[in-house]
């Protein structure tokens, strides 16, 4: 199963435009038929209805069968069904759209999809159905067992064809489809210098794609004129071919392999022979011609299956035994197989509803838009993409210079956009697929659709699409609903993400999601406005870059040229942030105190009753037993209550404003030095005790943990930064829930970004992986100042790398790349920093005028503050509450 | 104490130790002080104790401007109060005390009673 992403094999099992128009065909007619043979399954399900449960079993553990067990779960809120998942493969469902990503440092683990709510499924990972009695509704497994059912569901998808010529068994001859391929794929590569792929089609690309990562000179065998001639004419074939070639890759057309010629000695193959006489001299053959139907199991029990193949549905994905349903690949609906993954989803969706009581869903809908990155080129198509239609016109703009190809398909009277082909540029398909078939009139002239040229034509914005339109296909969600959730007030991408789904799939409609965003928010009389505050227009990184650039250390002056009025609490500590990541002395010298909040301004975190909190660094989390006692002395002398926090070091709490003085000359004095757990700054690296202590610990990830803290403490940013090394891969210092996370492996540290915690948990991803320590440092220093010259106010890393175009990526090549030439800029500023880093706490013990603040009353500094009592709870202090503080007050004045 | 001292109400500090815009609390009476020096001169004084939390804290929050008022944002949870009057912009019906302010010799003195009621 293939999907939208990098959407998928599917050589033959893609319809055509004409095959698609036949299913539309179909499904009408199948549609009356399926009203009539809808009875008889009420009249089956009501008779279930008096079981306590009923049985359902799904053969295939895939992408599609994966999504139909999350449908069904997720309607069937009463528990009706009892699901069976048997499994043919080792690991649980993963996402095959995103194979290639093995090669670019992705884990086989993080492919694994989602499973919220499986606690009750029955997932039986390595048992395969072998035997199948529809009379008895019983699966027999390969492990012997047997499953009853009441409903039956083959996902079983399709096997990867491989064509019978001589020497196709060879041992280095793969196919391309499951993490145990690519594992194969790998081991091979690593001793063959050349390798062909057979079957230029989206996947024989995309395994193209990956030999080329392995390093091998890389070979595509075309049988047809034209690569993906399933999806492309010749223009935008030949356009692709131009894109691949200029990668260095070799493209052959028109080629029939006939044979492949073995080494005896090794079984490896060595040649292979051309129906033309001509050979080529490869290491490694990958074939990817097309796919199988998995339908071995449905023809044994006696199903009927279609001419080519596929287990035969009706338009409800039902067979002819109504206990027996199939979807995705498997599914032959009229003689369409589709080997895309988003008509499986759909199919899986209509099976869900028939299931769970949800009415009439046929599928009618078989969407074989295509959108991907095929070799770093960009391929779409969609709708009537080859023109089929009576009467359409084709608008097409090629350049071959450029290899550029664009094409758009239109209704006769040029009215109405039914199709379209996109290769070298797909930027407009966001906003085209949505278009087909929608009821509205095209621009005057649709060529204004294409953003060709110098992009002076008015371009169609989001408000062209009505609001029935399907944005994100791959979630089902239309631009009605999206719109729903910005008047409910979702203003970022993020948040329309979290409520609506969409953009979550394969990702292609975000930046259509951001354009309904700025025109909803426009038509509805809401300002965009990135200004941080009434007292600026610039956004922080604009402000940034002011500050930066003009060399201004002083709000005063910034306000006065380049904002308005006195500041706010937004604004203020927000410039503060500035002043302090680009260096500008101690945080509250002269007039930058009166630019921090509370917790920067006395160097504590505030807490609920005025007093504060205070939190010396422990660098790594290590501490000696000499230090923890110096902290334990001065709890104690203060009567401080201590509590060990989640990042590794311990908090004192209750500390009068007038007492943090005294509390930090004790700590500085005994070597401590400030935890910055005040500043929205680098907070902790917190590590595992690594290779020293553990015995599966491969590196020493307490000093990198201890080196990096060191390195960064002090630093100021847009929002707190977090960060963790573990020592190896069983990952106990939880660094993927950090901004940035260091894993151990043996072949050196894996770098994650952009995780967090708190409100909204999320994962950091994979940047690169096995770095030695120098790359790794020079990476995290230039991710932390990147972020901070680029994030917005309190935008945490996580979302400040979905707001880059490119995310990632966009991160890897201006960091790793140095595509924007600020590299060099971006290690000096971290290098400055590390010189110039001295101790908050330190800094403010030796000014006097600093110190002068830390006083209860200006006008009585010993005076009582009635305001701040504490009672005893489990044997340490807490802050009184109201009622308990007029009590104590009274007793006081009792006595 | 004299009682022009009286009269103007307590000497809480020199004008000169007032840094712009950064609060002190001072002991009036009963009452915590908060009292501020905006960035052009001017002299305000409110209650400490901001009333959504109980806690004393205003003196220490960040002094600024909303819509051209003079403000002090809590740094509890953030409100902001407008130093003139003690309205809390987020919530109008909710308020602080308005203390009269004094400097004369260049010291500061606040009146121990509230300027205002409102």
């Amino acid at each position: 199963m293939y999907g939208e992403l990098a959407c998928g094999s599917a050589v033959h099992s893609v319809a055509t435009a004409q095959r698609r128009r036949e299913v539309v065909k179909f499904i009408s007619h199948a549609r009356n038929e399926a009203e009539a043979i809808a009875k008889p399954w009420s009249a089956t399900l009501a008779a279930m209805d008096e079981r306590s449960s009923r049985r359902l079993v799904v053969i295939g553990d895939g992408m599609v069968g994966h999504r139909f067990v999350d449908a069904v779960v997720q309607r069937d809120a009463s528990r009706v069904w009892a699901i069976t998942v048997l499994a043919e493969e080792p690991r649980p469902a993963y996402d095959r759209v995103a194979l290639s990503s093995l090669f670019a440092g992705v884990t086989a683990a993080e492919l694994a999809l989602p499973s919220p709510k499986r606690d009750a499924v029955d997932v039986r990972l390595g048992e395969a159905a072998v035997r199948i009695d529809r009379d008895q509704r019983e699966v027999t497994t390969s492990n012997g067992g047997v499953v009853g059912y009441d409903a039956l569901v083959f996902a079983t998808g399709s096997t990867p064809f491989v064509p019978p010529i001589p020497g196709a068994d060879a041992a280095s001859c793969f196919v391309y489809r499951t993490i145990e391929d690519v594992a194969a794929i790998t081991a091979a590569g690593a001793t063959a210098a050349s390798g062909a792929v057979i079957g230029g089609g989206l996947l024989g690309l995309e395994a193209a794609d990956a030999l080329r990562r392995l390093g091998l000179r890389t070979h595509v065998i075309e049988y047809a004129n034209r690569l993906m001639p399933m999806q492309l004419d010749d223009g935008a074939g030949e356009a692709l071919r131009l894109r691949i070639e200029a990668l260095g890759l070799d493209v052959r057309l028109g080629a029939k392999t006939t044979a492949i010629e073995v080494r005896h000695a090794t079984s490896q193959a060595r040649r292979l022979h051309f129906e033309d006489g001509g050979h080529l001299d490869v290491d490694l053959v990958v074939f990817s011609a097309g796919i199988r139907p998995r339908d071995e199991l449905a023809r044994a029990c006696g199903l009927a299956v279609g001419e080519r193949g596929g287990v035969v549905v009706d338009a409800t994905c039902r067979t002819a035994d109504s206990h027996v349903w199939a979807i995705g690949e498997v599914a032959c609906v009229d003689g369409a197989m589709f080997g895309l993954v988003a008509p499986g989803y759909a199919m899986a969706e209509v099976v869900a509803d028939r299931l769970c009581g949800g009415g009439d869903a046929t599928f009618a809908d078989a969407d074989c838009s295509v959108k991907l990155k095929l070799l770093d080129v960009d391929v779409a198509t969609f709708g009537d993409a080859f023109a089929t239609s009576s009467g359409a016109l084709s608008l097409v703009y090629a350049n071959p210079v450029s290899g550029v190809y664009k094409k758009l398909v239109v209704s006769d009277d040029a009215t109405r956009l039914l199709g379209g082909m996109l290769v070298g540029d797909a930027t407009e398909y966001a906003l085209l697929r949505p278009l087909v078939g929608a009821e509205l009139p095209l621009p005057a002239d649709p060529a204004a659709l294409l953003r060709i040229g110098d992009g002076t034509g008015e371009a169609v914005g989001s408000g062209a699409l009505p609001s029935s339109a399907l944005v994100c296909s791959c979630n089902g969600v239309t631009k009605g609903s999206l719109c729903a959730a910005i008047a409910d007030g979702a203003r970022e991408i993020g948040e329309l993400k979290t409520k609506t789904g969409a953009g979550t799939g394969c990702g292609s409609c975000v930046p259509l999601m951001k354009a309904i965003i700025g025109d909803e928010l426009a038509a509805a009389g809401i300002p965009i406005s990135k200004a941080l505050c009434e007292h600026f227009e610039h956004s922080r990184a604009e402000l940034f870059d002011i500050v930066r650039v003009t060399g201004i250390r002083a709000f005063s002056r910034l306000v006065a040229e380049y904002g308005r009025d006195r500041g706010c609490d937004i604004c203020k500590p927000a410039v503060a942030s500035i002043f302090a990541s680009l260096g500008a002395g101690h945080i509250l010298a002269g007039e930058q105190a009166a630019l921090q909040d509370t917790n920067d301004h006395f160097l504590a975190n505030l807490q609920k009753d005025g007093t504060y909190s205070v939190v010396p660094r422990i660098p790594g989390g290590e501490i000696t037993p000499a230090k923890l006692a110096v902290i334990a002395q001065v709890a104690g002398d203060f009567g401080l209550y201590t509590k060990i926090t989640g990042a590794q070091r311990i908090d004192m709490f209750g500390a009068r404003l007038d007492q943090l003085p005294a509390i930090w000359r004790r700590l500085v004095d005994a070597g401590f030095e400030s935890g910055h757990a005040y500043g929205k700054a680098l907070r902790t690296v917190k590590s595992c005790v690594g290779s020293s202590w553990c015995r599966f610990g491969v590196q020493d990830s307490v000093q990198l943990a201890i080196d990096l803290e060191l390195r960064y403490r002090g630093l100021r940013a847009p929002h707190k930064v977090k960060a963790a090394v573990s020592g190896c891969a069983r990952e106990c210092a939880e660094a993927r829930g950090k901004d940035f996370g260091v894993i151990a492996t043996e072949q050196g540290w894996n770098l994650y970004l952009g995780g967090n915690g708190g409100f909204t948990p999320r994962h950091a991803e994979l940047f690169a992986q096995a770095l030695d320590t120098e790359t790794l440092v020079r990476l995290i220093d230039r991710f932390l100042m990147f972020y901070i010259r680029t994030a917005d106010r309190l935008q945490r890393t996580s979302s400040w790398l979905e707001s880059l175009d490119g995310g990632l990526d966009y991160l890897r090549a201006v960091i790793v790349d140095d595509s924007l030439g600020i590299c060099a800029e971006l290690d000096a500023a971290m290098a400055a920093h590390v010189r110039d880093y001295r101790d908050e706490w330190q800094g403010a013990l030796e000014d006097p005028a600093v110190l002068s603040r830390f006083v209860s009353f200006v006008n009585a500094p010993g005076a009582d503050d009635h305001t701040v009592q504490f009672v005893s709870q489990r044997h340490q202090p807490r802050p009184a509450t109201a009622t308990e503080r007029t009590r104590l007050t009274d007793q006081e004045a009792i006595r | 104490m004299t009682v022009e001292l009286q009269d103007r109400g307590v000497a809480v500090c020199r004008y000169d130790d007032l840094l712009p815009e950064l609060g002190v609390r001072a002991l009036v009476g009963d009452a915590h002080v908060a009292v501020f020096r905006t960035f052009d001169g001017a002299v305000f004084a409110i209650d400490a104790v901001d009333p959504f939390s109980g806690a004393s804290v205003l003196s220490r929050g960040v002094v600024g401007s909303h819509g051209g008022e003079p403000v002090v944002v809590s740094p509890m949870h953030k409100q902001r109060f407008e130093l003139r009057t003690g309205r809390c912009v987020e919530d109008p019906s909710r308020h602080v005390r308005v203390f009269s302010v004094d400097v004369v010799d260049g010291r500061v003195f606040v009146g121990a009673g509230a300027a205002t009621d409102q």
